[in-house]
């Protein structure tokens, strides 16, 4: 066991190391280590609380405002991941996602709704083809511990029930050993397995611990084939925190300087109010431009920001504040 | 020897068991009869107003579900923490203006006025209650139950009886209530929630504002997440934006020019469920 500049562990028994910069694999001739001399840039962790703190100032209002709902409303991937979930509940969101709020027309539908791989077929027969995705959590969510051929067979229900999407989780046990290379090796397998399904990477930065190591853990998922990464899966605490975001979102945009492909992020968990959906888009604006603004590109993972979101659309309309009374709930 | 400057109180609002600042950053002036300045109150926005209404509506299931004698506990306990502090009380009382034995006698009544609720906490819904004659075989009664959120507009012209009159029996059936103080005498008031802050009532089931009436009144009445509004006043113009204004959710709007201690103060916050439970089958 060596350790390489950062005090990244590598593994000396495997020959080979990633470059999580440019995605290559460095190959090496000899069973020596090759320690990976080009990591993940270092995070400045006062430097992305003070931008936080920033852009968190910015004031939008009233049209703009408006829209930045709408906006935020139409990326919501509406989920429900709880041991009691059952057809019905999958059902009643599924009509909540179709028909948010019938009493104010021109909204916006969700962009998904996430649920686990045994409701992917309830919610697929209730959705149709309104044009709103199914996502699917795999490959042993939320722990990811199990081994690796349970996981694949987990992957491969989710695909064959008709999941349009797959958040995955990556195996923090091994990358908080420095196993990068099986964690790398996992989501690049996973991937091909997805083929035209998008796959979301969920690095569960609650437990990562560091800024860095969730930059580092950014580069990697995103150099092996992550269509999106995501935050959270929403079980453990800390979950999507805008520090958090501002980093992966930092990596999605030197990929994509980098190689030219566009990759998505998905904060997922704790985001209850539409001033933090606000928030969240002012910092994908200002990191990676309009571009990004697009439900392909960005989403929140979320069981009840929608309702908060359509209580501030209907104040807006009305100019009086909502209750919740008013509002159906998704389940 | 220098002269001490004395530390003054900074006069905030009090929501959700803080004492914050209004989210405006706005204050009005206070200034005593001499016109002498006071103090800077600051002024709510209905953005405070907002702020506390959700606080309120959290704190609302647990403060309902707490025994009815543990809140008369709490109210109790109100009145011994105004007592320990009698004479804070009637100075502020006389800064705004009242004659010492005026201040004397009001601080009394408020003190009388919370044990007097205290006792009425377990005994209300038995005075109230039913059991209704029906012409089936069903056991029909009714109970008394907090309606939920509750909008206080305070008297504008008695600081600190004027309000405790009307919030005690309030939050005595298990309500929470966010009251906008007197805006011609706010001190008392903002005391009164220091008070509530060292007295084990859970945080948000009593919000205390200071602001201009005329501002927020339409905001108050308006707002979606409140079940009943109780105005303590006599204009009319007020009473007409609250009739309208609560109208958009049916919420209840409660007229009061004068309370005195009564049990029915506290029915006025209550809703009557009825139940209809099968017998003989």
């Amino acid at each position: 066991m060596v350790y390489g500049t950062k005090g990244y562990r590598f593994n000396s028994c495997r020959a080979r190391q990633i470059s999580v910069v440019t995605g290559e694999l460095i190959m090496q001739a000899s069973q020596q280590p090759y320690p990976n001399w080009q990591p993940s840039p270092a995070v400045d962790q006062v430097g992305v609380e003070e931008r936080i703190a920033r852009l968190n100032t910015r004031s939008i209002k009233k049209e703009s405002k408006v829209q930045a709902l709408k906006l935020a409303l139409s990326m919501i991937d509406q989920t429900t991941l709880e041991g009691s979930d059952s057809a019905g509940k999958v059902k009643q969101m599924c009509y909540k996602a179709l028909h948010v709020h019938d009493a104010l027309p021109g909204l916006p539908h969700v962009a998904a709704v996430c649920v686990y791989p045994t409701m992917v077929r309830v919610a697929k027969a209730e959705l149709k083809s309104s044009g709103i995705h199914v996502a699917a959590v795999a490959t042993a969510f939320p722990s990811g511990q199990a081994d690796h051929d349970t996981k694949i067979q987990d992957l491969r229900y989710a695909i064959s029930e008709g999941a349009d999407e797959v958040d995955m989780v990556i195996s923090r046990g091994a990358y908080l050993r420095g196993e990068y290379n099986y964690v790398y090796d996992e989501i690049a397998e996973f991937k091909s397995i997805c083929g035209d399904v998008h796959l979301k990477v969920i690095l569960e930065t609650g437990e990562l611990g560091t800024l860095d190591r969730v930059r580092h853990a950014s580069d990697l998922a995103l150099a092996a084939g992550g269509d999106f990464i995501k935050t959270s899966t929403g079980k453990v605490q800390p979950a999507a925190t805008q520090p958090v975001t501002l980093v992966m979102l930092e990596a999605v945009r030197d990929f994509h300087q980098r190689t030219g492909q566009k990759r998505g992020m998905k904060p997922a968990g704790g985001i209850k109010t539409a001033k933090q959906a606000i928030q969240y888009l002012v910092i994908v604006n200002e990191t990676l431009g309009p571009d990004w603004l697009t439900p392909d590109l960005f989403r929140f993972g979320a069981s009840t920001l929608t309702n908060d979101i359509l209580m501030q659309l209907v104040k807006e309309s009305t100019g009086v504040y909502q209750s919740s009374d008013y509002f159906s709930q998704a389940g | 020897m220098s002269t001490r400057v004395p530390v003054q109180k900074t006069y905030k609002l009090y929501i959700g068991g803080e004492f914050p600042r209004s989210e405006s950053g706005r204050t009005f002036d206070f200034n005593d009869a001499k016109g002498r300045h006071i103090a800077n109150v600051s002024r709510g926005s209905r953005k405070d107003f907002r702020n506390a209404v959700v606080v309120a509506r959290s704190a609302q299931k647990s403060w309902a579900g707490k025994s009815a004698y543990n809140r008369g506990q709490i109210l109790y306990r109100l009145g011994e923490m105004v007592e320990g502090r009698r004479d804070q009380f009637i100075a502020e009382l006389q800064q705004q203006g009242s004659s010492v034995a005026d201040a004397r006698r009001e601080v009394d009544d408020t003190i009388d006025t919370l044990i007097h609720y205290a006792g009425w906490s377990d005994k209300y819904q038995q005075l109230f209650s039913t059991v209704n004659p029906v012409a089936s075989p069903h056991f029909s009664f009714s109970v008394p139950e907090p309606t939920g959120v509750v909008a206080l507009i305070a008297p504008q012209d008695s600081a600190l009886l004027g309000l405790v009159n009307y919030l005690a029996p309030i939050i005595v059936g298990g309500n929470t209530v966010i009251a906008l103080a007197s805006d011609k005498k706010p001190l008392s008031a903002i005391t009164f929630s220091e008070v509530i802050a060292t007295s084990d009532v859970p945080a948000g089931v009593v919000n205390i504002l200071t602001g201009y009436r005329s501002e927020l009144l339409s905001q108050i009445a308006g707002h979606m997440d409140v079940n009943a509004v109780v105005y303590a006043g006599d204009n009319v113009e007020d009473r007409k934006t609250i009739q309208s204004q609560a109208s958009l959710n049916v919420k209840r709007a409660i007229f009061s020019e004068k309370q005195s201690q009564s049990p029915y103060a506290i029915l006025a916050t209550q809703e009557t469920k009825t139940t209809w439970h099968p017998i003989g089958l």
